[in-house]
């Protein structure tokens, strides 16, 4: 089996500009804004999590770096170039059914590097590469219907790294999954992005999530969503499971659930009295 | 069942494969349903031995029915005449001829119009025009259309076939799921690479059901067109056998053109299957 891509040197790609990001959907009465004055940068290399109550639009930003959605407002800049279409170079691992169900693993792994024409011998060598980084060697030639949802999401990353891209976007991809798998895919997909260095904008709505995978925590208020606060984690890595007892996690914990019930409250109606 | 290769070697998070399909029942209880089926086929070759023999005439007559025991011994003599083979293979052609032609024509058309919306307002709206017409309808205008009796036929045909095939097609690639379209976007495709990735396979099962249920159509429009124009086929041969008064061999006909139909379905299907390895196989099969 080929060498597992590794990446020693300093990202000088993978910075992402967001700024003053407004979209809407709809038109007239029916129009609902789900961004508004959204601003965001991210480092090379860097872990952000995307955090907020369901519906505050994060999964809306995530679309626009992607290039599936244009913004009403403002621009998104990945390394300089502002996004006009969804490319490679931003990955997209979706929260489940996401792969090609008609195609084995080993080619749903293949298909960047088929679409960017890399011959078949390199292309498989390196889908085997990333294959075997999450965990999947063996399992090439089996169909994701075959396959477990926590191993389909594993294929997903694979596809999506594969490509090397600029930035790996998550929308709430362990989300589908039931509670032990989830710990055990964060923890999987921290030990890949050791490996394959590479920013990832991470969206979930899961506070323990957030805390323990991500460099920095992006906060997002209620519809229209814009950054309400941005937590920087700084747990040193490699983070054990354990980590999420500790005393500086429990406190970041406190300062982040206290700002995202805040932001549910203003979605839900207030309780009776 | 598809075993999953590698499965205990690697490391495992999250339940292992789920492979869908239950165990097979029992094999006592898979003789008792065989004996079953076997009975009721018996049953009715019984019935039908009854009822002719005995000439039974309560409304419906079976004086000039023929017993199950004259229909085997005709087909006997058929199939020892080389005259019939004619006929089995004039239909053969023009089943193969019409619906490979139908085939063509609804898949390629389907996936223009489902997938481009210029291609959906130019060609769309004459097929929903004659859609509702029974290809059947269509044999005095079709004798008039084509020069020969073989391309008339063929033509209703290939007729009946296409519309199944093409509205199948249309609905199997407007039931593509977004969200791979955008993840193929998002991996580096182009327009062309989706046509050819995304939306040709993920339209395919719903092209086979559409190829299935056109061959059953296509017998169907094929042994109408013969019964009423034509000097060859099964479907002619049956009607003359009526004509003639050789009641027997209007039986013959019949069976011949249900094994054919089933058959030819059963290929269809077997072809579809072979197309879509990635699909679970049903435990339950209809055949």
């Amino acid at each position: 089996m080929a060498a597992p891509p590794r990446e020693g040197r300093i990202l000088s790609t993978g910075r992402i500009e967001i700024n003053d990001l407004g979209i809407a959907y709809g038109a007239n009465s029916r129009r609902v804004e789900a961004v508004r004055g959204f601003t965001l940068m991210t480092m090379p290399g860097e872990f952000m999590a995307l955090l907020g109550p369901s519906g505050c639009g994060k999964t809306t930003v995530l679309n626009a770096v992607a290039g599936f959605v244009q913004p009403n407002a403002g621009t998104v800049v990945v390394d300089g170039e502002p996004v006009r279409g969804p490319g490679a170079d931003r990955g997209m691992v979706f929260q489940q059914h996401s792969l090609f169900p008609w195609k084995t693993v080993l080619a749903n792994v293949e298909f960047g590097l088929k679409m960017r024409g890399i011959k078949r011998t390199p292309r498989t060598s390196q889908a085997r590469a990333y294959l075997g980084l999450v965990g999947l060697a063996g399992f090439e030639d089996a169909y994701p219907a075959e396959l477990s949802g926590g191993m389909q999401q594993r294929v997903g990353i694979a596809r999506t790294l594969v490509n090397r891209p600029r930035v790996m976007l998550m929308d709430e991809p362990f989300g589908a999954l039931d509670a032990q798998t989830r710990l055990n895919m964060q923890e999987l997909l921290l030990n890949v992005w050791r490996e394959v260095r590479t920013t990832v904008i991470f969206v979930t709505h899961d506070i323990d999530e957030a805390l323990f995978l991500a460099d920095r925590v992006a906060v997002m208020t209620a519809r229209p969503g814009e950054i309400r606060d941005v937590v920087t984690v700084k747990l040193a890595r490699p983070r054990p499971a354990e980590v999420i007892a500790t005393p500086e996690f429990m406190t970041l914990k406190a300062r982040v659930l206290a700002q995202v019930r805040e932001e549910s409250a203003r979605v839900l109606p207030a309780p009776r009295r | 069942m598809a075993a999953v290769p590698g499965a205990d070697t690697a490391p495992l998070v999250g339940a292992p494969a789920a492979l869908a399909d239950a165990a097979p029942a029992a094999p006592a209880g898979q003789w008792r349903r065989r004996v079953r089926r076997a009975a009721s086929l018996g049953l009715f070759f019984a019935l039908w031995h009854i009822a002719t023999e005995w000439d039974l005439a309560f409304y419906v007559r079976f004086q000039n029915i023929p017993t199950p025991a004259q229909v085997l011994a005709e087909a006997v003599d058929l199939f020892g005449t080389a005259g019939f083979y004619v006929h089995i293979l004039a239909s053969l052609e023009r089943i193969w001829l019409g619906f490979a032609i139908a085939s063509v024509l609804g898949i390629g058309f389907g996936l223009l119009i489902g997938w481009f919306r210029f291609a959906e307002d130019t060609l769309f709206p004459p097929i929903e025009l004659l859609r509702p017409i029974p290809a059947v309808a269509w044999v005095p205008l079709s004798i008039m259309l084509w020069p020969t009796e073989r391309s008339s036929i063929v033509f209703i045909t290939a007729l009946g076939a296409f519309f199944p095939i093409v509205l199948n097609t249309i609905h199997g690639v407007e039931g593509i799921d977004r969200q791979l379209i955008r993840a193929a976007t998002s991996l580096g495709a182009g327009r062309a690479a989706i046509f050819r990735e995304v939306v040709i396979p993920g339209a395919l099962p719903s092209i086979v059901t559409g190829l299935s249920v056109g061959m059953g159509v296509s017998w169907l429009c094929l042994i109408s067109a013969e019964m009423i124009s034509g000097q060859f086929g099964v479907g002619y041969f049956t009607w003359v056998a009526y004509g003639i008064v050789k009641y027997s061999q209007i039986v013959v006909g019949m069976l011949v053109i249900g094994v054919l139909g089933m058959l030819s379905s059963a290929l269809v299907r077997a072809i579809g299957a072979r197309c879509m390895p990635w699909l679970p196989r049903r435990a339950k099969d209809g055949s």
